[in-house]
């Protein structure tokens, strides 16, 4: 039942804008959600998601701008008339209904015939692995089971768009994978496009397709998970998808000159020269205990099993440089050692503006 | 073992001035004898005598009429006020007047009442002492489902929206429902506080149709009777129950 990855766009998001009082929520948001794809809407607390999720899901409203689906106005239709389903992220299961009225809420809503209401839900049941547990409550529910239930509630009507609203964040450490994996597959099997909103940006790496980055109500990159990582567009982005080394200086024709440590290899960029640029470089492209580069000493080893993160501390730069590598590493805090990069693996950035 | 401690003295001593006149009460309700002043044994005979009363019964009949209508009332009034208040305003003034008629001295709700009813012409008998009751439950109810409403998800309502289901559908079905036992432990506190009123009944009330509090306050007007101990002891036990009932019930709902 699975469709194809890349679809005919569903939802178009034009210039929405949206206020509260003083705090611009929204800023000229555009962005073109795709039939099938799984979408993360990703930032920190106060970037703007969530109302952006509360207006695709009708219970706000922008201050202008428009949002179509399928081409068809869809600010136009009351929330209870949406194709789009919610899963709220306290779950919002009703605790007065078992788990099975609870599916059969929204089937009931749409005056479906009894027997096609019972299939279904058993169906969707089944599709989340809850079979069995139909009569419970949701208090005597785990919060995975819980999440399960709010999933299949939200899935059963077969929306056009679902909407997740950080649905793993009231899980566990080891719930949360699980139900990582299971989001993925159940978004294959059902074919439903998903947009998932979270802060947290190993959720969305491993769960989107595709991922639109918002900072203060604007969005500042929307790209697959390699590229974003890979290729941030952004200083906001290059800090904030992942650990990155950032390092601000001006631009000379063989790199980029940083007061008091020296000029850093970076790509060449001939028209920019003279201009304030930062270079981004991962972690694991800094080569240790190079032959050239900028000397430091060891201030921190932390040692994750597959890989050892080093922190070398380089006179000049305010933050010390972070290197990954490889299982076990032979350098000890305190040690001096040297550091470098190959230029190819540099992501320069604009500014930041002074 | 724990070990004895001095500051149970003053909580013993507290709990014995709150509870010595109401055990004092009961004890009396059972006396075979007709004045306090003397025990003669164990006697259930001033219950009966109770029941023979005709001006007792129909004061307890008028009781149970006013409580029910006034409970009945104040429920759907306070409920609605609630939900109104939690949902549609951010004012904490019109929170606070809401439920003022609850915690206003009697008196003053009485006498303004009886001054109210009187500007508008309006003829005093039960169906008065019925609205005036209406008033503190109202605000009672409001207050304990306001409670129950701050314990309840807000996004249940907006799930129920997302599902399909319309604004009276929801709260139809999810409101109301969530509100349930907030809603009778008011309805139970507002129907045990209607039974014994006395001081806003007696205002209100018209010359015929007295409530069971303004036929006690004319008995014992003639010194208190065993009789009437039975009937505050049968009071006090009707009480008891509904308030534990309300109680039990509203923390019944924190654990949902």
């Amino acid at each position: 039942m699975s469709q194809p990855r890349t679809g005919e766009p569903l939802v178009s998001i034009r210039s929405v804008s949206r206020r509260f009082g003083d705090v611009e929520a929204l800023q000229q948001v555009s962005l073109e959600i795709r039939q099938g794809e799984f979408f993360a809407l990703l930032g920190p607390s106060g970037c703007g998601k969530t109302t952006l999720l509360r207006i695709l899901a009708g219970f706000e409203q922008p201050d202008s701008g428009s949002v179509t689906l399928d081409g068809a106005d869809l600010l136009a239709v009351a929330p209870h008339r949406r194709p789009v389903n919610l899963m709220f992220q306290s779950y919002a299961l009703f605790p007065h209904l078992s788990v099975a009225k609870n599916i059969a809420y929204g089937l009931e809503r749409e005056r479906r015939p009894r027997n096609e209401i019972r299939e279904r839900v058993d169906e969707v049941l089944a599709t989340v692995g809850l079979t069995g547990l139909a009569r419970r409550r949701p208090h005597q529910l785990s919060g995975g089971q819980r999440q399960r239930v709010a999933l299949a509630r939200a899935i059963v009507k077969r929306p056009r768009l679902l909407l997740l609203d950080e649905p793993l964040s009231a899980l566990d450490k080891k719930v949360r994978a699980e139900m990582q994996l299971e989001l993925k597959r159940l978004q294959h099997e059902v074919g439903i496009t998903f947009v998932v909103v979270t802060h947290d940006q190993e959720e969305a790496m491993s769960l989107a397709d595709r991922i639109a980055v918002l900072n203060e109500g604007r969005v500042r990159q929307v790209d697959a998970p390699v590229p974003l990582y890979e290729r941030p567009g952004d200083l906001f982005v290059a800090d904030f998808i992942g650990a990155n080394n950032l390092i601000t200086g001006v631009l000379t024709s063989d790199g980029l000159r940083v007061p008091d440590v020296g000029v850093l290899p970076c790509p060449a960029a001939p028209d920019r020269v003279g201009a304030t640029a930062t270079l981004a470089v991962r972690p694991e492209r800094v080569r240790l205990g190079a032959d050239g580069g900028l000397a430091g000493v060891v201030r921190d080893v932390t040692f994750f099993g597959g890989t050892t993160r080093v922190a070398v501390e380089v006179p000049g730069l305010d933050r010390p440089l972070l290197a990954t590598v490889a299982g076990a590493t032979a350098v000890a805090l305190g040690d001096e050692t040297r550091v470098d990069w190959p230029g190819a693996d540099v992501v320069l950035l604009d500014g930041p503006d002074r | 073992m724990r070990r004895f401690s001095w500051l149970y003295l003053p909580a013993g001593l507290t709990y014995l001035f709150l509870y010595l006149p109401i055990v004092v009460l009961v004890v009396m309700s059972f006396n075979a004898a007709d004045t306090p002043y003397r025990w003669d044994g164990f006697d259930t005979a001033w219950y009966g005598r109770l029941f023979a009363d005709r001006a007792v019964r129909e004061g307890l009949l008028n009781t149970l009429v006013v409580a029910a209508g006034a409970t009945a009332l104040s429920t759907v009034l306070g409920t609605l006020l609630a939900v109104g208040l939690a949902r549609h305003t951010r004012s904490r003034l019109l929170d606070a007047i809401a439920v003022a008629p609850a915690v206003l001295p009697d008196i003053v709700l009485a006498i303004g009442l009886l001054a109210f009813y009187t500007a508008v012409q309006f003829t005093l008998g039960l169906h008065s002492i019925l609205l005036a009751h209406t008033v503190f439950g109202t605000a009672f109810v409001a207050a304990v489902v306001r409670t129950r409403l701050a314990h309840v998800d807000g996004s249940l309502e907006e799930a129920s929206r997302d599902l399909g289901a319309t604004a009276p559908q929801t709260f139809v079905r999810i409101t109301l429902p969530s509100l349930a036992p907030g809603i009778v432990a008011g309805a139970l506190l507002a129907f045990s506080l209607s039974i014994d009123e006395f001081v806003i009944a007696f205002f209100t009330a018209g010359p015929q149709d007295p409530t069971l509090p303004i036929v006690i306050y004319s008995m014992v007007r003639f010194g208190v009777t065993p009789e009437i101990n039975a009937l505050a002891t049968l009071l006090l036990a009707v009480s008891f129950t509904f308030v534990i009932a309300a109680q039990r019930l509203s923390r019944l709902t924190e654990s949902l």
